[in-house]
Formats: structure tokens, sequence, C-alpha cells
């Protein structure tokens, strides 16, 4: 069973400008952890040879595309695993480059810490704050910032202090700020990323993959209400069994616990659970399970079951990360996904959008590509929503282009109504 | 751009994860992959789950069956056949779908060349790897199959590891790796047009290791190539090929018979065995754990062939 002193996994996304070293980090990261196997550095030496450079270019341990490769860009987010002695990783190395920053929430989106790399000649610039916005919004515990080249400033201990205090300045100003760590660093030549380096004596902080090893990232204690969005309700006729599918959020559920459905109102009590076919007593909070209630109610996809009391609304306020093309306006149609609640979403009203520049907040008709804006918006179904701050799983939802299909918008609820 | 020095650095010794929160990871990994196969399966007309008969399509049949228990699967799966099989990976196919109660479509690699859809690939190196991409997109629009499970993982390859957990195809099958539908959090989008499809990833987040323990911890049952056996190979291109069906011996090659396992199961043509004398599923981890290579590059002759053979293959509408 699990030890308690063992810290989780860490999910880790990159984040900032277009060149400023993310996907030479992680290649470092992996490399220095000897996670990057012997094929694969073989077939990076290759492919360095083949693109005219001089040593080994760590940045195509992630760029895996052929465009990317061929650009010396990344385009979309690589998913990679790597483990020391203390702790497994999993990161999300995501692009810089603002046209692709739909890739940059999808790799944040399920991130507990963003590792910000600014390079140190450039200082911060527009998608350092842009990117730094979206990892606070969306809920990292923590930016690790990384101040990157170093080597190029002549580890001027003055250029890290002044890029600290804008980039702490500025998270510290945001709607949702959180902790920032600085470490000064060379990726290319992996100076304080896994051990700390003599260049920087004047560092006092501890190397960044030491660091990335014991934070410990956890949400709190989950002492919430006991919340399943019900996927779907599973039937088997031989045996008259009826049971409701999904995934448990916030708290722990138990047979013989009270129940409440949303948003019909009916009450029942947990009368079997199951885990992959099996019957446990207790679920804890992110378990695939299967709940069994004692009376005949009426029950469906989308619905929720729950412990606590739940708002039922057909409105939220939230920020929205708009990622299409075509910008958001009043009529534009749209489906909604939250939890497992499908229907249609209109937008109500778009109360400001965010200069991320300022953080002055703009009135505006329409919310356009990469804009972060508080909206208004209002479901044909209703939902059990909570702001995001209180409940991952109630607090988020997805817009989606009725005409394309694609998904256009990332919304994190800040209130009901 | 800038390269670096990667020889002389101070280096981290890897072990094997540590065992405790491995567990409690696994745990997570079903748990993520059990609620995917669910939404995918609720959300999508007609799902179908691809089955090779190879480890990771093993554990997903298995967590599918899961998923759903009491009740029944409520799709299909498909084999795509290539016609070049491991008679042991047949057997033990039709033995699982016996066992488990599940319907089980095979699509032909065979009787798309016959009707002449594709055409045979001749000379060294030949394979019908690729052709299956042809056959699987005919067998998904034939059925009317609207997604498709894989057990693709995002530790397999590069281009893998850029593969959203739902994936989209567009009419003509193809991946589009430049301009992938944003996926935020949890919340997969699931919507498609007629004609299109979907690809669902529920193994995304595993590696090979993770794999191992679910076999291990909910015994599994694999195909027996899977471990330790004596066998007729013949090396070529860094690989020990199976000597029989679709290899034969060629002219300055001599076939030898060695101690060896699979770590993967594909086209028996371009499969390549490890030698290994790992007889048990706690013996494979631990050379799975101690491994250098990754199973593809160790194991592939398909990925071989050039740097982007993988990401080349995924856009015509590889699995």
């Amino acid at each position: 069973m699990s030890n308690p002193t063992v810290l989780p996994p860490l999910h880790i996304a990159t984040a900032g400008s277009v060149d400023d070293g993310k996907s030479t980090l992680i290649g470092r990261l992996l490399h220095d952890t000897k996670t990057v196997f012997e094929d694969q550095l073989a077939a990076v030496e290759r492919a360095s040879r083949r693109l005219g450079e001089d040593g080994v270019n760590l940045a195509l341990v992630t760029d895996g595309l052929r465009a990317e490769r061929e650009q010396g860009i990344t385009i979309d987010v690589a998913h990679r695993y790597f483990a020391t002695p203390r702790r497994n990783f999993v990161v999300a190395d995501t692009p810089g480059h603002a046209q692709y920053t739909r890739n940059m929430v999808t790799g944040a989106s399920t991130a507990e810490v963003a590792v910000v790399l600014v390079d140190a000649r450039a200082g911060m610039v527009a998608q350092t704050r842009r990117h730094a916005f979206i990892a606070a919004l969306l809920g990292v515990r923590a930016i690790a910032l990384a101040i990157n080249k170093m080597d190029l400033v002549d580890w001027d201990e003055g250029v890290f202090d002044r890029i600290t205090k804008e980039v702490t300045d500025y998270v510290a100003a945001l709607p949702t700020p959180v902790p920032v760590v600085p470490f000064p660093i060379s990726a290319l030549n992996g100076d304080n990323v896994v051990e700390r380096s003599s260049s920087s004596p004047w560092f006092t902080g501890v190397a960044l993959l030491d660091w990335l090893e014991k934070v410990d990232a956890r949400a709190a204690v989950h002492t919430g209400a006991a919340r399943l969005d019900v996927q779907r309700v599973l039937r088997a006729p031989a045996s008259d069994f009826r049971g409701y599918a999904g995934r448990l959020a916030d708290g722990t559920l138990a047979v013989g616990d009270p129940v409440w459905i949303a948003p019909s109102g009916q009450t029942s009590t947990v009368a079997g659970l199951q885990r992959l076919g099996r019957d446990i007593d207790v679920a804890r909070p992110g378990e695939a399970i299967t709940v069994v209630l004692a009376d005949a109610v009426d029950v469906a996809r989308g619905d929720v079951i729950t412990t606590g009391d739940a708002a039922v609304s057909e409105q939220v306020t939230g920020e929205l990360c708009w990622m299409m093309d075509a910008p958001l306006r009043p009529g534009t149609r749209l489906w909604f996904k939250h939890g497992t609640r499908t229907g249609r979403a209109t937008l109500d009203e778009v109360r400001y959008v965010h200069d991320v520049d300022t953080l002055e907040r703009r009135v505006a008709q329409e919310v356009g590509l990469n804009d972060l804006a508080s909206v208004r918006v209002s479901f044909s179904e209703p939902v059990v929503a909570a702001p995001y701050v209180h409940s991952r799983v109630a607090g988020r939802l997805i817009l989606v282009d009725e005409a394309t299909n694609v998904t256009a918008g990332a919304l994190v609820v800040t209130e009901i109504g | 751009m800038r390269t670096a020095p990667v020889s002389a650095t101070d280096t981290t010794v890897v072990g094997p994860s540590v065992l405790g929160a491995a567990a409690a990871q696994l745990d997570d990994l079903v748990d993520e992959a059990v609620t995917i196969i669910r939404e995918v399966a609720t959300e999508c007309e007609r799902p179908v789950l691809l089955f090779s008969g190879g480890k990771d399509s093993a554990v997903l049949a298995h967590l599918a069956v899961a998923a759903f228990a009491p009740a029944r699967l409520p799709f299909p799966v498909m084999h795509v056949d290539t016609g070049h099989n491991f008679p042991e990976v047949i057997a033990y196919r039709d033995a699982l779908v016996d066992r488990w109660g599940i319907e089980l479509v095979v699509a032909s690699v065979q009787a798309s060349i016959d009707t002449g859809r594709v055409t045979e690939e001749t000379g060294p190196g030949a394979s019908r790897n690729r052709l299956q991409s042809v056959t699987l997109l005919d067998a998904l629009a034939h059925h009317g199959f609207d997604a498709a499970f894989g057990g693709g993982r995002r530790d397999e390859d590069k281009a893998r590891a850029k593969e959203r957990i739902l994936s989209f195809r567009d009419t003509q099958g193809r991946w589009d790796p430049r301009n992938q539908r944003p996926e935020p959090w949890d919340l997969l989008n699931a919507r498609i047009r007629p004609g299109e499809h979907l690809r669902a990833f529920p193994l995304s987040n595993w590696t090979e290791l993770d794999v191992w323990r679910y076999i291990a911890a909910e015994d599994v049952p694999l195909p027996s190539i899977y471990f330790a056996h004596r066998r007729a190979v013949v090396e070529r291109g860094g690989m020990l090929l199976a000597v029989g069906g679709p290899v034969t011996v060629g002219d300055g090659e001599v076939a030898t018979e060695e101690l060896v396992r699979y770590r993967t199961v594909g086209d028996a043509s371009c499969t390549g065995a490890v030698r290994s004398s790992a007889t048990t599923v706690d013996e494979v981890i631990a050379e799975v754990a101690a491994s250098r290579i990754t199973e593809r590059g160790a194991t592939r002759a398909d990925d071989a062939f050039s740097e982007s053979a993988m990401e080349e293959r995924k856009r015509e509408g590889y699995f």
C-alpha cells in the first residue's frame, strides 16, 4: 500500500515564450535523470547531425513532430514521464508561440506546478505574462520561475533579482495569485537543474529538480461533500442490476451514506459500491466507481449524486480562455460540457477582457483568440456548479463551437449565476 | 541554435520507482482509463475496441470489461489481421473473446489485397504493417464505427507523445498533428460530423512498466510469446525475427535457436524478439525496469525506417 511519506507523482507543465528554452530544459531533466533511453538518445543525436548542429540538441527529445524539428519550435504539447528515486513526474512540454496558446492551455490544465521559463537577456515578455496568467487561473499550486541562459548574462545576480521581482510582482497582482519560486539556470549546460551550480555562489536555493522532488502540490485534504457526475447507467437485466457509473470527486462515499440527486432533488441511500466490478465499502475521490442506490429513483447521465447540498443553476460567471480563431460574440452558437452534462450554451455578457500586460480590465463586446476574459454564460440544461477554488470538478467547463465542433473555450467558474 | 554538451554531467542514479507511490499511481491510471472508456462509449454512437492480441490491447480489453461489469461490454472488439500472425496470438485471441463473452470483428489485410484496395509490398523490408491503415479505415467505415479505442501510450514514441486522449480523424481518416483540438482537463469533446471518427487512448499516460504492473495485479492472461521460449530466429537490421511464416532465411543469413521473448506483438514480418530468460510476470517486470532501450526501439523494424515513421503512418490513419 502507499507509504504516506512518499509524495504522489508531480504533474508539471512548462510555460514561457518561444526560444526561452522550455524543451531544452525538459530534455536536460530527462537526460540527466537517465530517462532518455539509449535508442532515443541515439535518434536525437542522428537528428541533431542531420539538422547540422554541433552537439546534441536536447529539445529534440520532446519536439517529436517533423515540423517541430525542422522549424526548431514546439507546436503541440508533448507528455513525457520521468522518475528519480524519490518521485515520479509527468511533464507536459508546451509551446511558446502565441498562436499555439490553446495547446499550452491543454498542457497546463492538468498541472500542479508550472515551470515558467524566462530568457535572462530578455526578461519578462508578453507570452511570459500570458502563460503565468493562464497557469495561475487553471490552478497550479506554485510557479517555478526558471530564469534561463544565465551563462549569457555572466551569472549576474542583479539580473536574477530584477526578473524575480518583476515576475513575483506580476503574479501577486493576478486574480488568482500563487507562490513563485525562482531558480537561476542554464538548461543548456545543466546549471542548477539537477545539481547546484558553482557558477551562482550567491544563489541560496536548491537545484530545480531537488525542489520538484520535494514540493507538496497536493490539493487541500478532501473534506467536502462527495460528488459523482453520472456518466452512464449500467444495467444487467439477468441479475436485475442497476448502477450509476462515474468518477468520484471532492469527498468519500460509503455504503449506507444518504445521498441527494441533483437536479431532481430526490433522495436515496448508497446500497452498494463497486470499483473494477468488485464490491468495495468506501470510495475515495478520483476513483472510477459504480453506485447502487437503495431506491428506484430516476437518475440519468449528467445528473449528480452527492452527499451535500448542491446549488442547481442555469447560469455561471467565469474566467474564459478563448481558443478559436473566430471571436466569441453574443449569438455565437455553442455547446457546453460540465461534468457529464452537455447542452447548449449562450454568451450573456462579456464583463471585461484582461489586458495581460497591464492587468487592466478592458470593456469589450467580444472575446478574441487567446484572450482571457470574464464572461457570463447560461445553459439549456441545469448544472451543479461551484467556484473552481472550491471544487475543481464543479468549477470547470468547456465550450464547443457548434459550427466546427472544435473545443473553443475553457471556462473557470468564479460565481454561480 | 545552440547545442548542449551531454557527456560530462552529474547524474542522478535512477532505480525502479518507489513502490508505494507506484501502487497509488497505478490506481490513478486505472481510474482515469475506466473513466475515459465509459465516457467515450456513452458519448459515441458506435465505438469499437482495437484488439491486436498484444499486451496493451489485452489490458485495455480487461479494463473495458471491468468498466461496465456486471453489464455486458457495450461494444465489439476488432482485430486488424495482417495474415502474418503468430499462431499463439490467434489462439489466445479466440480463447479470450470466448472467455470474456465479447463480440469479435476481424478486418483482413489479405482481403484488402485480394480486392485491390492495397498492393502488397515487395523487396527487402516488405511488410503489411503500413497496409493495415487502409484495412482499418475501410472496416471503420463499413461497420459505421465512430470511435475506436486503441492501446497506444505516449511513452511509446515521440509522435504518440503528442497525441490527445480523444483524437480527431477527418473523413479521410487523417490525423493532423499541427491542428489538434484543445483538450482542457478531462472534459472530452466527442462531437463529430458524419464520416469523421475519433480515436480514444485510455492508456495514454501509462508506461510499459505500468502495463506490466496491471497485468501482475489483475492476472491478465497474455499470449505465451511474451515469456521466454526457444525459437529459431534470424538477425536482420538489428532485430531478431522469427523464422517461419512471412520470414525466410535469406542469402548470407544464418538461423539460430535462441532463448527469446517478445516485448511487443505486431505483424510477424517486422516484430522482433529480444533475448530474455524471463518466464514469469515478475521476471518480466524486473527486466523492463532495468532496460535502457524502449520497447519499440528494441522490437519494431517499422519504426526504424525513418525519423518520423510513426508520425507518417499515424497521419495516414494508423493505430
